[in-house]
């Protein structure tokens, strides 16, 4: 099944192209034995393809379980793709043996939702954040001390805070901290997975200035994995939606927050709580569960709940198509 | 109105608040702990007592005396004699110098082979991770006691036989432990974090999964101490320890059992104390460590 033709997305491409990932898929396989039955494949990603174009921040949502997090550390190789291309600056990273990946990790880094389990307990902040700089041989002991402490200001801690351990730390810090680990070997790319989700609201939206910021100063690129609609709009150049393992839209944020074209953007976004009482929206209610990745609908994915459905759903599985200007939908009738 | 020059002064610079490194700081947190103080204590008594009384007593641990045999303490001979007349103090020191050597030598041997199999089978997982634990069943199906007599009458036996011997069946126990620590461990976002930044398997092990293990794989080498002692004792008891008349506590422990019916409560108590004590210590130095390896059970600050 072919599903997503390879340069789609050359019209849009006006900035210069940081990374293209074309086709990704990821099954997570069980093995079946004598009492689990026949082996069983879970469609975690299922031909993804999207550019991301240098400096801007493209937002990836989707609800639970729709393999958001699993593309995120797909295009990393932090798990091993089963199929597909990731172009880094034109090299293809899947491709890469173990000494030119790790020699690229310092151009792509991540920032992880649980800001508890992504800090190593028994490592000082300082050490946590010298680590990748150790990691790729950069500077004498004294030049990282001093890039450290010029970090932890940067993602404003104090400088005297290197030598305390997480756990002295609350939730926000910590983010800064990972957020300063991130930063610390000046990679082209962050990958923040869900950064704010484990945060009280009055910290998140500090947390996503500060990534605003960071990108301002040091021109960064971030894939922004999020399930929270609001945050993903305030930071987001363009927003990606994922639907069971595919992508059903992708476009600029105010296009698809405006006008989503997707009939599951559209009723994931009417979820949406608008902050006024007087006006009354429209509140699109999607009928049964997600169908469960282990044995996706054939045809286009979501025909069995979407509201327009026609019997050529049931077969077809519909391409991302650009149905507007740089507004990319995978519907046969939008 | 502006408030005082020093009290803004001290608003404008954070308290310095000096947190000693590394190894400094675990090793305060250590000995903040009485139980610390109180197991190196018992541990370096002991360990004088058998290393450093031979210096200052000086009766003969092997001559024996057929005219004074399982004689009650006197000045003399203040543990008593054995049943072959010998002192039963001087036999003490001899024998602590063996079982504290074995014991500690046989731990750290096991420890390191344990800690370095369980790491590698726990973070490579896979095919490499069941062959390596199935080796264990094996080992583990193999009767500890049928082995030890086999090794035991292939090799001649001194310590450092006793040590070998010691550590290659007693190190499955660690590895598993190890093992299902780093399962546990290895999906944590700290260790993916450190995949991302490119650290190599070894640095992943060294620096990140070791740190996080070694809580218990101190407390649980502090057993191994206390079991390798004990075993030499078994072995001693089936007559499979060092050949005589090289003493040692588990053996002294052992032998002296024949005589409990006739009253010789000497033989008895100082080989079972001195084992005791040493146990004792060492498990608290063990619990002390786990304290201080962990920042977070670690409360003594400034």
């Amino acid at each position: 099944m072919s599903v997503v033709p390879a340069n789609r997305q050359e019209s849009d491409a006006a900035g210069d192209i940081l990374m293209s990932v074309k086709d990704l898929t990821k099954y997570f396989s069980s093995r079946g034995g004598v009492l689990s039955g026949p082996p069983t494949k879970v469609k975690a990603v299922d031909g993804v393809s999207f550019d991301l174009v240098r400096g801007e921040t493209l937002g990836l949502v989707g609800e639970s379980g729709c393999g958001k997090t699993t593309l995120g550390r797909a295009v990393l190789r932090l798990i091993e793709p089963t199929s597909g291309e990731v172009y880094f600056e034109g090299q293809d990273i899947l491709k890469m043996g173990k000494r030119q990946l790790r020699a690229i990790r310092r151009q792509m880094q991540v920032v992880f939702q649980d800001p508890f389990g992504s800090l190593n307990p028994r490592m000082s902040v300082g050490e946590i954040i010298e680590e990748p700089l150790v990691i790729h041989r950069l500077g004498d002991r004294a030049q990282r001390q001093a890039r450290v402490r010029q970090l932890l200001e940067v993602v404003g801690l104090a400088s005297y805070q290197m030598r305390r351990y997480p756990h002295e730390f609350s939730g926000g810090q910590r983010q800064r901290i990972g957020i300063a680990r991130a930063l610390a070997v000046n990679p082209k790319l962050i990958v923040a997975d869900e950064p704010v989700s484990a945060l009280d609201v009055s910290i998140q939206s500090q947390i996503l200035n500060l990534f605003e910021d960071l990108q301002k100063e040091f021109g960064l690129t971030y894939l922004f994995i999020a399930h929270g609609l609001n945050v993903v709009r305030h930071i987001s150049d363009r927003v990606a939606v994922m639907y069971l393992g595919a992508m059903v839209e992708i476009a600029g944020a105010e296009a698809i927050y405006q006008r989503p074209r997707h009939p599951y953007t559209e009723a994931l976004f009417s979820a949406i709580p608008i902050p006024n009482p007087a006006v009354r929206r429209e509140r699109i209610i999607l009928q049964g569960d997600v169908p469960s990745p282990v044995n996706p609908p054939a045809g286009c994915r979501f025909h069995t709940r979407c509201p327009i459905a026609q019997d050529l759903c049931k077969t077809d599985r519909p391409l991302l198509k650009e149905s507007e200007s740089a507004h990319w939908v995978a519907c046969h009738f939008r | 109105m502006s408030a005082k020059p020093e009290f803004r002064e001290a608003l404008a610079s954070p308290p310095a608040i000096k947190a000693p490194r590394g190894s400094s700081r675990e090793w305060r947190a250590f000995w903040h702990n009485p139980l610390a103080r109180l197991g190196v204590g018992g541990l370096a008594f002991m360990v004088l007592f058998a290393f450093a009384g031979p210096l200052f007593w000086h009766q003969d641990a092997n001559q024996p005396n057929l005219l004074q045999t399982l004689a009650a303490p006197t000045l003399h001979h203040p543990l008593g004699t054995d049943s072959l007349g010998r002192d039963y103090l001087k036999r003490m020191m001899l024998g602590g110098q063996l079982s504290l050597l074995v014991g500690f030598a046989a731990a750290l041997v096991t420890t390191v082979i344990g800690v370095l199999y369980g790491l590698v089978s726990g973070l490579v997982g896979g095919a490499v991770d069941a062959v390596m634990m199935r080796f264990i069943d094996i080992m583990y199906a193999i009767p500890y006691l049928f082995l030890l007599l086999f090794l035991d009458s292939v090799f001649r036996p001194n310590a450092a036989v006793l040590i070998f011997v010691i550590a290659a069946l007693s190190w499955f126990g660690v590895a598993r432990l190890v093992r299902s620590e780093v399962l546990s461990l290895k999906h944590r976002d700290f260790v993916e974090a450190a995949r991302a930044m490119g650290s190599s398997t070894w640095r992943i092990m060294i620096r990140h999964l070791l740190p996080n293990v070694m809580g218990v794989v101190v407390v649980n080498a502090t057993f191994q101490v206390a079991d390798a002692i004990l075993v030499v004792a078994y072995l001693s008891f089936l007559g499979l320890g060092l050949p005589p008349p090289t003493p040692n506590w588990g053996e002294m422990l052992s032998t002296s059992m024949q005589y409990m019916f006739q009253n010789a409560w000497w033989l008895i108590y100082p080989p079972g104390i001195a084992i005791l004590v040493v146990e004792l210590s060492v498990n608290f130095i063990g619990d002390a460590l786990r304290q201080a390896f962990d920042p977070r059970l670690n409360r003594t600050r400034t």
